[in-house]
């Protein structure tokens, strides 16, 4: 297991887990993951996508979401805890404009006049910084219900599948990409009120990333861009970890070309296969390209306790993740403590 | 390959048991693409963390070097591309590639889109020096030309669009290579120029236009309920701004529709080719599929498939139970076996092989005769020219 199993810090008052990720490190499966590590933990989690994929509905192999909470999944049981369950929302801008219209201003016919003139269209799609901070207050709203709120679900924590590495900061900096357009009014006011929970310690935002160059790099500037903007980093989760089935000096002798080729060949017999030179090449060179992935592991990852941030590591899961891969990552990451 | 003839042929999607088949992809012909001259544009596009960036300066790289006049347009800040092309910073102007070029006589420039100041030098081309400035000062254009997550994708093909226009003019370039935008949604490219002309023109923007010009009878009962309800959910001093903006923009918002027009009917020319790149995982594929679709629709012009990072192919005929097998037997017998890694990495990768050679299977049967090339997966990055021509051979021998 990973060796750095014991969280330095206690991340059991969090209530909103920010999940990003450069593209293809699976960020998604990452923050889907999570959501099942904390309901293990026996917290009723909220799981919340914003970016139309419609990725929590095929990793869960459930219908498509609607603009509505579903319970999709329950914890693992773990000892006497008994586990919660996992609801989802699929966010989208649209519908979270026109409920917000609804709740607070009780526009009626104003409002569908809004759609008829192509307002609707406009907010969502085309004005600077109105689709994020649509997207944030529906997850602020969920994360701010409480006792007062009569019928309304309630959750121990919410788990957002955020936008990319690339875009989190703005994503969640809502005011600061408002700033110069909204100086005062409603949607600064409801953009101000979203930021102090996102910059309160109930918030992090974790990053998930691949011990490649690019990936590893992103997310050391996208540690300094949210802590410029003031948003609590929590954990850099490292996806994708190659098996360590070769030890240390195995590594070194595949890299060097010294394999023990004699003792690879009377091993292979004694396994009672049948020997040949070509059993051996291919074996000796998948040896070589897995020691100089590790060695490029190696380094990133050197890099990536420079971060000085708390990290925990997934493996690559050879078939792929099915739901049974996302209960086994879900797993690993309460035992490295971050559930 | 034996089959391309056949299923390129083949105009409707085959229905019934023989689906069931597997089929193979055409293979695509990367270098009979750049060498053809009639190639003008090719734009690389697909989901985010795909290799994008890393194939549009690959095959920039190859064409120039086999004799083209090659201009990438590269979206990606990533500096470590801008570094493996000798380039310290990417900017809004490209520049000479060094090292580029030899016995075939290309040459290769790079430039890196910086959509402020593209959009920024539109509105100082379009409009006279008082007007430009008030638009340039406006909160709301300020706003617009710097955050907002679609300008990009406009001012791509704004960019796209007048480098072409040059190209056109002086024989600058013979090919340019168009790295799309991350985008939150792969396909806002294609869109963003629809989007703008339906945009403007809307009733919104009239809305908007109507109280600064004036005459109170356009102040209809509805047009009072909207300004109402905006004022109201906005506050009056964004809407004051966007008023200012959108009256002082009006004059330029011509010349930009039919500027978005024509770029958008440029890329459905023959000149121009789409690669659509991907890797051998189901979310990657999905969005190649929606973009095959939609680019099908659209009647842009698909030149095939790129299948980046693929794990290399198993060489030799062990199978991945034989190889667990027989790891088990050795750790049996010797607990931390050396032997026994390598026979578990071997059943590893073949597991991986089989999964991504299953998914490309479908995905080709679902898509039958998109030309297809496979790159396999380096096991370390791209630092130089030299890692990225290692790509551009891959890509043409996929």
């Amino acid at each position: 297991m990973s060796p750095r199993a014991e969280q330095p810090v206690d991340w059991s008052g969090v209530q909103l887990h920010v999940v990003t990720g450069k593209g293809g490190t699976g960020k998604s499966t990452v923050a889907a993951a999570l959501a099942l590590a904390l309901a293990s933990t026996g917290k009723d989690v909220l799981l919340c996508e914003v970016e139309g994929r419609q990725g929590i509905a095929r990793m869960f192999d459930v219908d498509p979401l609607p603009y509505e909470e579903r319970r999709i999944a329950r914890g693992l049981p773990d000892g006497d805890v008994s586990p919660g369950a996992v609801h989802a929302l699929h966010i989208d801008a649209e519908s979270a404009l026109l409920e917000y219209l609804a709740m607070y201003y009780k526009l009626g016919r104003a409002g569908r006049a809004l759609d008829r003139f192509g307002i609707i269209d406009f907010a969502t799609t085309i004005a600077p910084g109105v689709r994020d901070v649509l997207l944030t207050g529906k997850v602020y709203e969920a994360a701010r219900r409480n006792a007062r709120h009569k019928g309304a679900r309630r959750y121990d924590a919410i788990v957002l599948d955020a936008p990319p590495t690339g875009r989190i900061t703005q994503f969640l900096n809502v005011n600061g990409e408002l700033a110069g357009l909204a100086k005062v009014g409603p949607i600064k006011n409801q953009a101000d009120t979203v930021m102090t929970l996102f910059r309160s310690p109930k918030t992090l935002v974790h990053l998930v990333t691949v011990l490649e160059e690019m990936p590893v790099q992103e997310t050391a500037d996208g540690i300094a861009d949210l802590r410029d903007a003031k948003l609590p980093v929590g954990a850099v989760i490292v996806n994708l970890v190659r098996p360590r089935d070769l030890g240390h000096a195995a590594l070194e002798a595949a890299r060097s070309g010294d394999l023990d080729r004699e003792q690879i060949t009377a091993d292979l017999q004694a396994a009672k296969l049948d020997v040949t030179h070509e059993l051996v090449d291919a074996l000796v060179a998948e040896a070589r390209d897995h020691a100089d992935r590790r060695a490029l592991e190696d380094a990133q990852r050197l890099l990536v306790r420079d971060l000085d941030v708390p990290t925990a590591e997934l493996p690559r899961l050879a078939d792929g993740v099915d739901l049974g891969g996302l209960y086994e990552l879900a797993a690993l990451l309460e035992q490295q403590g971050l559930a | 390959m034996s089959t391309s003839g056949r299923t390129s042929q083949r105009t409707r999607p085959r229905v019934g048991p023989l689906t069931a088949t597997t089929e193979r992809a055409p293979s695509l012909d990367v270098d009979a693409l750049l060498d053809d001259r009639g190639t003008g544009i090719i734009v690389c596009c697909g989901s985010g963390g795909v290799g994008k960036t890393t194939t549009s300066a690959a095959l920039a790289l190859r064409a120039a070097e086999r004799g083209r006049k090659v201009v990438v347009l590269t979206i990606d800040p990533a500096r470590r591309l801008a570094q493996s092309m000798g380039i310290e910073e990417l900017d809004n102007t490209p520049r000479p590639v060094p090292g580029v070029g030899g016995p075939a006589g290309g040459s290769l420039d790079a430039m890196m889109l910086d959509m402020k100041r593209t959009f920024d030098e539109v509105v100082l081309s379009q409009a006279t020096p008082e007007k430009a400035r008030s638009i340039l000062d406006n909160p709301f254009y300020i706003a617009l030309s710097s955050s907002f997550s679609g300008t990009q994708e406009y001012m791509a093909m704004e960019k796209l669009g007048q480098i072409h226009a040059q190209a056109q003019q002086d024989g600058s370039y013979d090919l340019i290579v168009v790295d799309t935008p991350p985008s939150r949604s792969a396909l806002d490219f294609l869109d963003a120029p629809e989007r703008l002309s339906s945009f403007l023109d809307g009733r919104f923007i009239r809305l908007l236009l109507a109280p600064a010009k004036g005459p109170a009878r356009l102040m209809t009962a509805g047009v009072g309920l909207i300004t109402n309800a905006l004022t109201k959910i906005l506050g009056a001093q964004v809407l004051r701004d966007m008023q200012t903006f959108v009256a002082a923009f009006d004059t330029l918002f011509g010349g930009f529709r039919q500027r978005a027009q024509k770029t958008f009917s440029l890329l459905q020319a023959d000149g121009t080719a789409f690669l659509v790149v991907a890797a051998p995982e189901p979310d990657a594929l999905r969005e190649a599929a929606y973009f095959v679709e939609r680019l099908t629709e659209d009647e842009m012009p698909l030149a095939g498939l790129v299948v980046n990072r693929a794990s290399a192919p198993v060489a030799v005929d062990l199978s991945v139970e034989e190889a667990t097998a027989a790891a088990d037997r050795l750790v049996a017998i010797e607990h931390d076996s050396t032997t026994a890694g390598l026979l578990r990495l071997h059943a590893d990768r073949g597991r991986i092989v089989a999964r991504e050679a299953h998914l490309r299977e479908r995905w080709a049967t679902e898509h039958p005769g998109v030309p297809t090339t496979v790159v396999a997966a380096l096991s370390t990055d791209v630092h130089d020219l030299d890692g990225l021509r290692r790509v551009g051979s891959l890509l043409a021998d996929g």
